[in-house]
């Protein structure tokens, strides 16, 4: 697929405003490095990062941001909302930073980084444990979890239960709580999500990486490398995690070589 | 910001030479000549294509026209795009989409400014510095000569691998003669001049011109003036700012899709304004000599409202002046205390040979594009046309085109040359599909469709890895 310029979707229909939430860390002693900005997955808000993730990005002084998308978190209710309107939600908050932004998408918020980046040339983007959607990703998750999953075939709210998100290692009271906490994505978000429409490329050419477990019962291998694929890169697995790895036990190593993998290409 | 003290500081001491004097080898760097919307993303583009750049900008500060601090922008306070918002930002740098549908001229300066730093271009800007002249070196490549402007200091050249000169054509007043115009005693302005309506307050004041411009002014003397005449050389089509509650371009755009042809839009426009806009010969305006979309739109929802209200007074082309009057081409005599001619303005390349864009005695260039002039494959045009929409998309787009092609240039010298032989084939192309109505402001109008979707298929065609 080809960048198009004639947009006339985005022209005569753009995405109505709504409040955003937005949560931020930053470092004491800013060294110019990009700010981040990290992009939860259905039915997690940017509280999914504010967390742990944000606070640690900040310490190895990253301006560290997570947006919630509309519908999601403390952002405005959005009941009818697209993946267009998710990726706007991104762009926005990217554009409204002081410098170029690396976008970080979790879950199906990589999927909504991707197609940020058609229309945002961010410094880079980083994608963990992505669900790139079609009938693969329903598969797995009616597999591993039919009662809560089949509601949102049609339309109802995807319910995803703590052990499909977390590895054992996270305590059992931590790992209930998370997923009390989750809300839900559109029923339109979610059946384009199915549909898995063909993404533009990403426009300036960012470097990317991809990040996942061979242990998530979410993203399973075959998808994570077919995600990792249509970038050419490998994935950089950390076995042993589950899907939320941004909150589950170990949430510190995939930050770390995230944080890692930027110094080291962005330093050039 | 830059100064010359670091660039010096950097480079090597000249090695070239020019004439007796020393050039400045600044290698395969290209050179960007001026700081407003096309040349900021001419800098962002060629910068994401990998190329070392260079911009001179004559002015302190970025965003040429909208930026109002600079003694020669064209804006005036009252002004808001005329381009709805979505057809205005850049396609890859949204506005706030807090924003209203037609922002204000100041959050355009600061929506430009913030592009400048999120981008991290300032460092490539030498402010305050003017291009005065750009000749061709050997090897494709052009030798840049500056200056303080103002004409303080000396001149320096230095020796770049391309130039896109992005200079604005909404700088040099077009200034209409009239006979007796010397012993009129009122005063006369160019709409360049006008400020703001503590200038037309309490005047009897004649606007010339029912360009954007002239429109906007006249709507302000209708207000604010003890009298507006708006005199007119022909007849226009006024079309409002919303149609069926929606932005009036958003409203025509979503029928892009179904490519109808060029009559059955004009048709349907013509319908559309007949009912919401009515007829405005009623109001003693001229029919409109020409069909929609063959001039440049004038999009104001105020000015029919006022010639509605009485408040200004339609009166035809201005015969000639006397000392105390001004009479029209119809014999009626006026006596305004203020003309503000609103006729536009031209574009000018004092820097550079006619002969280097193909320009012909008229002043027009020929272009590919409204970009590439035939002769010279390292030289180009960014932003000069005059879109019926806003131009940052489509000078994004263009000013990625650009990148491409000098990239392809060094990368697959086969495929170029069948580009090459192209500009060469239709330099002067117009890129509209109605037939624009012949004035000196409209050789470079173009359709935004039109020219977007061949800046599509020249953008698939240049294909490189960037
Ligand atoms: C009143 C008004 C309203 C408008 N409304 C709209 C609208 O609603 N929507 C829209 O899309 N467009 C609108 N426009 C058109 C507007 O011109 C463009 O949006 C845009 O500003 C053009 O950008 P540019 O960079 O091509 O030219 P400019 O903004 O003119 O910038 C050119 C820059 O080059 C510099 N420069 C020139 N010569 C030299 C030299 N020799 N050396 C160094 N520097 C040099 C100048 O100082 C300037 O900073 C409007 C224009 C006017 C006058
Ligand atoms: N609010 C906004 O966003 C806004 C406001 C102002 C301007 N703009 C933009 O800025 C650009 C310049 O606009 P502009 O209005 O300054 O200029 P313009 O579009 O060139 O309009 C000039 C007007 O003056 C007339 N004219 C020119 N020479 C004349 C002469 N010798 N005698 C009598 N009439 C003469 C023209 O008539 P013809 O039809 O015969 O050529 C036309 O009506 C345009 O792109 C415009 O859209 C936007």
């Amino acid at each position: 697929m080809k960048t198009r310029v004639v947009r006339v979707r985005d022209w005569t229909r753009p995405v109505p405003a709504v409040f955003r939430e937005v949560r931020a860390a930053t470092p004491e002693a800013p060294e110019g490095k990009p700010p981040l900005l990290f992009v939860p997955g259905f039915g997690h808000g940017a509280w999914a990062f504010a967390e742990h993730w944000l606070e640690h990005a900040a310490s190895r002084a990253f301006p560290a941001h997570a947006v919630s998308l509309r519908g999601h978190g403390g952002s405005g209710p959005a009941p009818k909302a697209t993946l267009r309107a998710y990726a706007h939600d991104v762009v926005q908050v990217a554009t409204g930073l002081d410098r170029r932004a690396v976008l970080v998408g979790h879950g199906a918020g990589a999927l909504v980084v991707a197609h940020a980046l058609a229309r945002y040339p961010a410094r880079a983007g980083v994608l963990v444990a992505p669900v790139f959607g079609g009938w693969g990703t329903l598969g797995t998750a009616l597999g591993r979890n039919p009662a809560g999953t089949l509601p949102a075939v049609f339309g109802g709210r995807l319910r995803l239960h703590h052990r499909q998100l977390f590895s054992r290692e996270l305590p059992d009271a931590a790992a209930r709580e998370y997923a009390a906490r989750l809300g839900r994505a559109s029923a339109r978000a979610q059946w384009q999500l199915l549909r898995q429409r063909p993404v533009e490329p990403a426009v300036g050419d960012p470097p990317m990486l991809v990040v996942g477990s061979p242990d998530d019962r979410v993203v399973p291998p075959s998808a994570l490398t077919r995600a990792a694929g249509r970038y050419g890169v490998a994935p950089l697995l950390f076995p042993g995690m589950g899907h939320d790895m941004m909150l589950d036990a170990r949430w510190r190593e995939p930050v770390d070589a995230i944080l890692d993998w930027l110094d080291k290409d962005l330093a050039g | 910001m830059a100064t010359f003290s670091d660039q010096e500081s950097n480079e090597p001491g000249a090695t070239l030479w020019r004439d007796g004097r020393p050039v400045y080898d600044r290698a395969g760097t290209v050179c960007v000549i001026g700081a407003g919307a096309s040349g900021l993303t001419a800098i962002k583009n060629l910068k994401e294509y990998g190329f070392g750049v260079d911009c001179y900008e004559r002015e302190t500060g970025v965003g040429g026209a909208w930026n109002w601090r600079h003694d020669r922008s064209p804006v005036y306070a009252s002004t808001h795009l005329i381009s709805s918002r979505p057809l205005t930002e850049y396609p890859d740098f949204p506005m706030p989409d807090s924003w209203p549908d037609y922002p204000h001229h100041s959050q355009l300066l600061s929506y430009l400014e913030h592009y400048a730093d999120h981008f991290d271009l300032r460092p490539h800007i030498w402010f305050g510095t003017e291009v005065v002249r750009v000749e061709p070196a050997d090897g494709d490549r052009w030798d840049v000569t500056t200056r303080s402007t103002g004409g303080y200091g000396a001149e320096r050249t230095s020796r770049y691998s391309a130039v896109v000169v992005a200079n604005g054509h909404n700088w040099a007043p077009k200034m209409p003669a009239y006979e007796g115009l010397d012993e009129f005693r009122g005063k006369v302005i160019h709409a360049s001049a006008y400020k703001d309506a503590t200038q037309v307050r309490g005047k009897r004041v004649l606007v010339v011109g029912a360009g954007n411009t002239g429109c906007d002014i006249a709507v302000e003397a209708g207000q604010q003036a003890a009298k507006c005449w708006h005199s007119t050389r022909r007849g226009y089509w006024y079309a409002p700012k919303y149609t069926f509650g929606r932005p009036a371009d958003q409203v025509t755009d979503s029928l892009a899709p179904y490519r109808l042809p060029l009559r059955l839009r004009q048709w349907l426009f013509h319908r559309v304004l007949k009912l919401t806009v009515g007829d405005l010969t009623r109001f003693g305006l001229p029919r409109p000599d020409h069909r929609v979309f063959e001039t440049h739109p004038i999009v104001n929802s105020h000015l029919v409202y006022q010639l509605g209200h009485g408040s200004i007074t339609p009166v035809p082309d201005v015969g000639r002046f006397r000392r105390n009057s001004v009479t029209l081409v119809d014999g009626q005599e006026i006596e305004p205390d203020l003309v503000v001619f609103a006729t536009g303005y031209l574009p000018r390349f004092e820097f550079l040979a006619p002969e280097l864009l193909g320009t012909d005695a008229s002043g027009r260039p020929a272009l590919y594009l409204n970009a590439f002039p035939r002769r010279h494959p390292t030289l180009a045009v960014a932003g000069l046309l005059q879109p019926d929409s806003g131009l940052l998309p489509l000078v994004h787009w263009q000013s990625v085109v650009i990148a491409r092609w000098l990239r392809l240039r060094e990368a697959a010298p086969e495929r170029a040359r069948s580009f090459a032989a192209r500009v060469d084939a239709e330099a002067g192309d117009r890129w509209h599909s109605a037939k624009v109505k012949e004035s000196t402001r409209h050789w470079f109008e173009i359709g935004h469709i039109d020219y977007l979707r061949v800046l599509q298929r020249t953008l698939d065609e240049l294909e490189v890895a960037a």
